[in-house]
């Protein structure tokens, strides 16, 4: 392994070159929930910047952060075990630092779980970067009783160990320094490396002396021909166009022949480990019980634990509609419509049309993203709660059971749950789980949760039509719904997703308090990724819809959302609707409950006396209504959903795609329920 | 040396220990695992396994959560009470 040592003191002095003025780059690595999240918030705080890794979901974080006089460039990689190519996080973090070249990696460790962190240190020292390694959390570790002397340590690895405790902001500055202090000298930087078990040491140095000099800049022989051993999907790939063929058959030959060497690399590393952490830690055996697993007692009891989850999901659930609704409507009548107010009475000397699109085509539409904004901001917090904890992993651990048929992860329960009342946080809380497949469904699946606003236009409209059913009839439609997602969620996981369903494994992290810090943080950077991207788009399909539907004539009846409702006439007939009912469903695309407005203008209501409930009873057969509620229910609620939808996805095609889905499901449903509502002798209005 | 005696992962009691003696399932599977600290040889302790529903143990102080699917491509050395550390109870 000297070869990648060599490698390093013969780099082209990328850093040597480099003036302290212009600053460093840093990269934050660690397994998940080791903290590292917290040091980088400590060191960026509000400078750092949340985005996508180009051509990915896996999120991006960089920030910036003065140390001495120089400017240091952080970007906090995703917290990943390992560094395969199994993963899109794991690809993310190795492209970042064989391509970017940082400077130096700060690798953040759990010091509790000292044995497991270091395998990530043990791929780390393979790649052409030094490294410096943070102990994290070591005050939980002493409580567990567990000591490490960090020089020792240091010693035994070769390179700078420095204790933290990040939650305190101990020891983080220290860190800093070690790490730029590396960074400038990196020949200091000679770690004792692992060495691959014996039974497999020949063929890898076969593999290797096959690579030659055939590996290009800026990959490195020594982790080529281990990643190649380990079977890496992405490596065996990139290796075969660098070598003559001759060279490739052999090698390909040797690894079919051992394909059995990826346990003997992880075999390796342990006993590396081993070796590394015997003179350093000793770990007294009291048997102690930590608080972890007292609280664990219940949280994962299948009774006690399933009980304090749904009290803590419908606690959740709770407090996000009872803060965030009195919250909206204080922002929809004071600062919307006043707004809205003032800007009519600046603009009286605009051409009406001017200031009517101002004022209620794009404030209108302003209105309706500021309205999601409480409900997110109650949530998200509410969220990072239950994450930062770790609480939230029991809660994925106790669902899973019931989630896993539908191919979902027990994770995706809290934000299908949350679709009960909006589905727009229901799609971004979908971020908590970490397999991309399993996010991906939880997305398409979202909307068929039927949200507040639907169950609101069931409420108001079942009374009318059914009486004394109409419980039932809503209860049913809701039933309908939930037999529809899992339906879908079965069959989507067998064909789009097979293959791709990964393995249910998950850590149940120590829990601890939450960090306010990074509580705040994240919320914020989600409400502010939500604003820039979802929020542009419901703006503008605001201000699209309304000028459709108040051009070109006076009122809705001429205008061009009407003409397109009367055009699809014929698909509406089958439905048992008319072209105002299509022109209602179209509307309340902007939100569900633009429908009852929209059939309150059009039929008429208030005209002549009569209330909206007789107009429309009048006018409307129970078998009609029926149809109108499904098609409801099932369809992609509004433009905020499909808006967060492509978001979060970053897809057109996955949004469209259920988009599509979701619009086939509901006129199909609403073609067999007209119909068979029609048999059952509903097809005739009250009139 | 005799060949001990191995069963799934899943068929391990709760309170049970055992070492993990093999990795089924394929390259991706046993290289995600060690990652996560079940590796070949690692000491691994049953906390929760109802019969149904996926499980959890503790290995190398982490305590992670199984499918059962997974669990029954990881095979495992019982260990008797003796063999046991204090650390284990």
């Amino acid at each position: 392994m000297s070869n990648a040592s060599q490698k390093m003191s013969e780099r082209p002095s990328v850093i040597d070159s480099k003036p302290s003025k212009q600053g460093m780059l840093i990269g934050l690595a660690g397994q998940p929930n080791v903290g590292k999240t917290t040091v980088f918030n400590l060191l960026t705080g509000l400078s750092q910047h949340v985005g996508n890794w180009p051509g990915k979901t896996v999120e991006h974080k960089e920030g910036t952060f003065f140390h001495n006089g120089t400017q240091l460039h952080i970007v906090d990689l995703p917290g990943t075990y390992s560094l395969t190519a199994n993963s899109p996080e794991e690809r993310v973090a190795r492209e970042f630092i064989l391509h970017e070249r940082p400077d130096v990696i700060v690798m953040i460790a759990d010091a509790s779980a000292l044995e497991r962190n270091l395998y990530l240190l043990a791929e780390l020292l393979v790649l052409p970067v030094p490294v410096v390694l943070g102990l994290n959390m070591m005050d939980v570790a002493e409580a567990e009783g567990i000591h490490i002397e960090p020089h020792v340590l240091e010693a035994a690895l070769g390179l700078p160990v420095i204790p933290l405790v990040a939650a305190r902001n101990q020891g983080v500055s220290e860190l800093i320094t070690a790490a730029e202090g590396l960074a400038r000298e990196p020949t200091r930087f000679q770690p004792v490396r692992p060495e691959i078990a014996a039974p497999h040491r020949e063929v890898l140095a076969q593999v290797h002396a096959l690579l030659n000099n055939h590996v290009p800049e800026p990959y490195c022989a020594d982790w080529v021909a281990l990643k190649l051993l380990e079977g890496d999907a992405e490596l065996t790939e990139k290796v075969h166009p660098w070598l003559p063929e001759d060279a490739w058959l052999s090698i390909a030959a040797l690894l079919k022949e051992h394909e059995d060497a990826v346990l003997d690399i992880a075999s390796g590393r342990y006993e590396w480990i081993e070796r590394m952490v015997r003179a350093a830690v000793t770990h007294p055996r009291l048997g102690q019980i930590s608080v972890t697993d007292h609280l664990d007692r219940f949280a994962v009891h299948p009774f006690w634990g399933l009980l304090l989850l749904l009290a803590v999901f419908g606690f959740v659930f709770w407090i996000t509609f009872t803060i965030a609704t009195p919250i909206q409507h204080w922002l929809d009548v004071y600062v919307v419509e006043g707004l809205q107010a003032w800007l009519a009475t600046a603009l009286t000397e605009a051409p009406s049309w001017l200031a009517d699109l101002l004022v209620h085509g794009v404030l209108g539409g302003v209105g309706v993203v500021v309205t999601f904004v409480p409900i997110l901001a109650v949530f998200f917090t509410a969220l990072a709660f239950l994450e930062d904890t770790g609480y939230l992993a029991r809660a994925a651990y106790m669902m899973d059971r019931f989630m896993h048929f539908l191919g979902l992860h027990g994770k995706s329960f809290l934000p299908l749950f949350l679709g009960f009342g909006c589905n727009v946080p229901a799609i971004m809380g979908a971020r908590v789980i970490d397999s991309q497949s399993g996010r991906l469904l939880t997305i398409l699946l979202a909307p068929l949760v039927p949200c507040s606003a639907r169950l609101m236009v069931l409420a108001l409209l079942t009374p009318i039509f059914f009486g004394k059913q109409a419980i039932w009839v809503s209860w049913s439609l809701v039933c309908l719904n939930m037999l529809v997602l899992a339906v879908v969620g079965i069959t989507l996981n067998r064909t789009l997703f097979r293959g791709q369903h990964t393995a249910f494994i998950m850590e149940l992290p120590l829990y601890h308090l939450p960090g306010l810090r990074s509580v705040g943080l994240f919320v914020w950077n989600n409400i502010w990724s939500f604003l820039r991207k979802a929020g542009t788009i419901i703006l503008l399909v605001s201000i699209i819809v309304w000028v459709l539907s108040s051009f070109p004539g006076a009122d809705v009846e001429q205008s061009y959302l009407a003409r397109f409702g009367q055009s699809m006439a014929p698909v509406g007939e089958l439905m048992g609707m008319d072209w105002r009912m299509i022109v209602a469903l179209l509307s309340s695309f902007i939100a569900k409950e633009n429908a009852i407005a929209t059939l309150g203008v059009l039929y008429g209501a208030g005209e002549e006396g009569r209330g909206f409930a007789e107009t429309i009873s009048a006018v409307v057969s129970p078998a009609t209504a029926l149809s109108f509620l499904t098609v409801t229910m099932l369809f992609i609620p509004c433009a905020a959903t499909v808006a967060v939808m492509y978001q979060e996805t970053r897809s057109w095609r996955w949004t469209l795609f259920d988009v599509a889905l979701l619009l086939v499901i509901a006129l199909l449903a609403g073609v067999m329920v007209y119909q068979g509502a029609n048999c059952l002798g509903l097809g005739v209005s009250s009139a | 040396m005799t060949a001990k005696k191995t069963i799934p992962l899943e068929e391990l009691a709760p309170g049970s220990s055992a070492l993990v003696r093999d990795l089924g399932g394929g390259k991706d599977f046993a290289s995600h695992l060690s990652a996560m600290g079940l590796s070949i040889g690692s000491r691994v302790k049953m906390l929760q396994n109802t019969g149904h529903g996926p499980l959890l143990v503790l290995v190398r102080d982490t305590r992670i959560a199984l499918g059962r699917g997974q669990a029954l491509k990881i095979m495992v050395e019982e260990l008797r009470s003796e063999q046991r550390e204090p650390e284990d109870e």
